[in-house]
């Protein structure tokens, strides 16, 4: 599954193109069988922010920490000032007059802001670390660039934004021109957004360059001057920013490929199995991400979610599935009010969940394929018999379901984590579906699946609908949902911006949609 | 099994191997010939019945603790605090032993084990209660819990426990109903190291073979996912650390009621520590902690006849102990970034279960 448009061929020779701060060619980066950078080519024009668009596991992180000396690309060059370089490390990068702001700070909370900024570079007056020195040289930047930084305090006790600021601080301290941005917004307020939006175009007005890394649509129409949107390692397009719309960015975003050819008859919808209203919830950060959501999932019916990532999907998931706390609203799993049932309940009472993070909530990755097939059943009969655990059923469970569903495995006393990611999602599908459950959250199921895994998967939750179940598919992939939902709910800023047969409406105003440009009254039910 | 995963299970057998190599660069700079040293090492802890009793006495209060440890390590959980709970276990046993009068031993070494279980429990419930609801790291709460534990049973045998006319702190004969029974006569191994095994085998089974273990397993390994799974994960982290503190608790009841038949000052010279190095060495198996805990016994049992007989100090044995645990740490670190490296998950899994109530990853 590649996007069709190929990578963006190389412009005209770097020679002559005295406008670029960074040239990075055909850089290509692979992690085992992952193909984390497909030929990238990017260039940075010096004084203007460039946005690196794209969903998470894009690319953007890896090929920034190419540029900063964190890996070795497989094959590609990187020019700075249209001189050949080799960035072996940030040492090298630092040097070129590269700074990255990661998502993590790396601050020590209990020193000051001054020595924050100092530390692990050479005194200028060795042996002295002369802190007055770097304190005024601080003021004096913060004062440039509006950072409004006060070099004595404490680091511990300051804003998230304000220790943004303090990161900032760090790079150009070190004579930094080339400023990359980690999704700087991700952990910040909406003020605290505003004001960095202040810096940067101080920076820029200042002939600085920044690359501003995001997969917010808004921020990166706002601050940017040209924009390189990545998908699945791969360059989509690079585009001035003038020349774009949120829904042209959200469709190269999401992709557009056409390659499930997925059997599909009408749905035969029955009654409500699931009944959202008004849900909020709140993100980890503690932050709305569910502002009030109502849907209705009806049984024999697949209801895709769809939406660029981070905009409270997986925050809905949760809060269905009883794993995160509902601040407000209500959930109705085949007409019980469940809203402040625990997860075992809910899972009792019929709902299945296939999470996004396979690694995080969906598997133990220590344990055997066969524990990992009883992880929500090994109390109760037959796997737990007078007290103790039944390991011959246990394992006779898994080898019937390691044949039905087809999962590679040696044998089912293997760890988990030895499998591919395609049978390690098999594993999971084949866990929620033998519950036979009458809702099915399944979300991002074929994230990072190769065609067949992922056809395979999309039609077993056919199957399951066929079967009489009630499936909500969540996904950023557009094409999968709409290739396999009955109806489409498009998820913005936590919010939905319509329920939609997907016949109905065409693919510029689902762009539209998924941008929060164009918000439509729900279609009621099913077909 | 493959070989390589063959030779990670026993790491913790090349880690004590090594040490032990090593450890004879530490003899010959005491001026003695390794060979013999250790050879009277092992002759000191095994080849007579007074060395193998030492080696007995030894292993059983490494063995209690070295058990709860590891169960609480099974659950993810660091508990440091097993010298702390060993002292409240003996400290609870010794009450029932002392002001509990006219029982027969049937029901009295049981209620004082009993209390000695509940004693070390409580003294663990506190950090598993800080960490769940104040997010408290469980690795400094018990650390510092110990000091509580050792310091108020001193107080106690210092003031309202102590034997009336006593030249040290310690507390009166406890009844002898409430005496363990010696097993092999005329040395001081006692039916603890007896109980040890019944629950070191007790212990693997409910791990092994039973939902509550695979549920202690499961929160160990992948809170989150256990998590998702409809594990109550707070209830299930409060339990195993309760039932890693009895264990130790015990450990403390088996030194007074077997060993010293009252309650000393300062009566555990660092089971509780020990009994760290011996889970992590035992990979927190319990069947593997057997083997720790005897090691470590009959090397204890043994240092004194070397010392003795070659004039190599016992301190050695410490090196050796510190070298085993610093070259399975260091061999831990080198497996997990194979796994980093080979892997596809690029992210630690999350160890807390205060994180573990459904959180998404951001990026």
């Amino acid at each position: 599954m590649i996007g069709r448009e190929g990578p963006v061929r190389p412009g005209p020779s770097p020679i002559g193109q005295a406008m670029d701060v960074l040239r990075m060619e055909e850089i290509t980066k692979r992690f085992g069988p992952v193909v984390a950078n497909d030929r990238i080519t990017l260039a940075v024009r010096a004084g203007t922010v460039h946005a690196l668009l794209g969903e998470n596991g894009a690319g953007k992180t890896s090929l920034m920490n190419i540029l900063y000396g964190l890996y070795q690309p497989d094959d590609g060059r990187i020019w700075v000032r249209d001189q050949p370089v080799r960035i072996r490390s940030p040492r090298d990068a630092i040097r070129l007059g590269i700074g990255m702001i990661h998502q993590q700070f790396t601050l020590v909370p209990q020193l000051t802001v001054v020595e924050n900024v100092v530390l692990g570079l050479r005194p200028r007056r060795p042996p002295f670390l002369d802190l007055a020195a770097a304190e005024d040289e601080i003021t004096g930047i913060s004062k440039t660039y509006g950072l409004d930084v006060n070099p004595r305090f404490r680091v511990m006790g300051l804003s998230v934004g304000m220790q943004q600021r303090v990161e900032i601080l760090k790079a150009l301290y070190r004579g930094a021109d080339l400023l990359i941005l980690d999704e700087p917004t991700s952990v910040l307020t909406p003020a605290e957004t505003e004001a960095l939006f202040e810096v940067i175009n101080s920076l820029v007005a200042d002939g600085k360059s920044v690359i501003f890394i995001s997969h917010k649509l808004e921020e990166v129409l706002r601050i940017s001057q040209a924009i390189t949107v990545l998908r699945r390692g791969r360059i989509v397009a690079t585009v001035p920013t003038t020349d774009t719309t949120p829904s042209d960015l959200a469709r190269m975003m999401v992709g557009r490929d056409v390659v499930f050819r997925v059997l599909k008859t009408p749905a035969h919808a029955a009654g409500p199995a699931l009944e959202v209203t008004d849900l909020r919830a709140a993100s980890d950060q503690s932050y709305p991400a569910v502002k009030g959501v109502t849907f209705r999932l009806f049984r024999g019916e697949i209801l895709g979610i769809a939406g660029v990532d981070g905009n409270g999907q997986a925050e809905l998931a949760e809060a269905i599935a009883g794993l995160r706390p509902v601040s407000a609203g209500q959930v109705r799993l085949n007409g019980l009010e469940v809203t402040s049932w625990p997860p075992k309940a809910r899972i009792t009472a019929g709902l299945g969940f296939i999470p996004a993070d396979r690694y995080r909530f969906g598997l133990v990755p220590d344990f055997t394929v066969a524990e990992n097939l009883v992880m929500k059943t090994f109390a109760a009969p037959p796997y737990t018999r007078r007290g103790f655990l039944d390991r011959r059923t246990i394992a006779e469970h898994a080898e019937s379901l390691v044949d039905q569903f087809d999962i590679r495995v040696h044998s089912v006393q293997q760890q988990a984590r030895e499998l591919s990611g395609g049978n390690q999602q098999k594993v999971i599908l084949a866990r929620e579906v033998s519950l036979t459950p009458t809702v099915i959250i399944a979300m991002q199921p074929t994230r990072g699946l190769d065609v067949g895994a992922s056809e395979y998967i999309l039609r077993e939750l056919i199957a399951q609908r066929d079967r009489g179940a009630a499936v909500l598919y969540i996904s950023t992939e557009l094409e999968e949902v709409i290739t396999i939902s009955d109806r489409v709910a498009v998820m913005f800023a936590g919010e939905l911006m319509g329920i939609i047969r997907p016949g109905d409406i065409s693919h510029a105003e689902l762009g539209l949609m998924m941008a929060g440009a164009l918000r439509l009254k729900p279609a009621a039910g099913p077909a | 099994m493959t070989i390589r995963t063959a030779a990670l299970r026993l790491l913790p057998v090349w880690a004590v191997l090594f040490a032990l190599l090593l450890g004879m660069f530490f003899v010959l700079l005491a001026g003695v010939n390794p060979i013999e040293a250790y050879r009277d090492l092992l002759r000191g802890a095994l080849a007579d019945v007074f060395g193998f009793a030492t080696t007995l006495v030894k292993t059983t209060p490494l063995l209690f603790a070295g058990l709860g440890v590891a169960v609480a390590l099974r659950a993810g959980l660091i508990n440091i605090g097993a010298e702390g709970q060993i002292y409240l276990g003996g400290l609870a046993a010794a009450l029932v032993g002392l002001y509990v009068r006219g029982l027969p031993p049937l029901l009295h070494v049981p209620l004082a084990m009993l209390a000695a279980f509940v004693g070390g429990g409580a003294w663990a419930l506190l950090p598993a209660l800080l960490r769940l609801r104040r997010g408290v790291s469980e690795i400094i709460t018990t650390l510092l819990m110990n000091y509580i534990g050792l310091y108020f049973v001193g107080a106690l045998v210092s003031g309202p426990l102590k034997e009336p006319g006593a030249p040290y702190p310690f507390s009166p004969p406890l009844a002898p109903s409430a005496y363990l029974p010696t097993i092999i006569a005329t040395t001081d191994a006692h039916a603890g190291i007896l109980i040890a095994l019944v629950l070191a085998v007790v212990t693997y089974i409910v791990l092994e073979h039973t939902p509550a273990g695979f549920q202690v397993r499961m929160v160990g390994a992948n809170p989150s996912a256990a998590a998702y799974a409809g594990v109550n994960v707070g209830q299930t982290v409060i339990i195993a650390m309760v039932v890693s503190g009895g264990l130790a608790g015990l450990g403390g009841a088996s030194e007074v009621m077997g060993l010293k038949h009252r309650l000393f000052d300062a009566f555990s010279p660092g089971y509780g520590y020990d009994a760290i190095v011996v889970a992590f060495l035992g990979a927190g198996q319990p069947l593997g902690v057997v083997a720790t805990a005897f090691f470590f016994g009959a090397l204890r049992s043994g240092a004194n006849i070397m010392q003795r007989s070659q004039g190599v100090p016992v301190a050695v044995i410490f090196a050796i102990q510190g070298l085993a645990v610093l070259f399975l740490a260091a061999s831990l670190a080198v497996r997990h970034r194979i796994f980093r490296w080979g892997g596809r998950s690029r992210q630690p899994v999350a160890a807390s279960p205060a994180q573990a109530a459904g959180v998404s990853d951001p990026e």
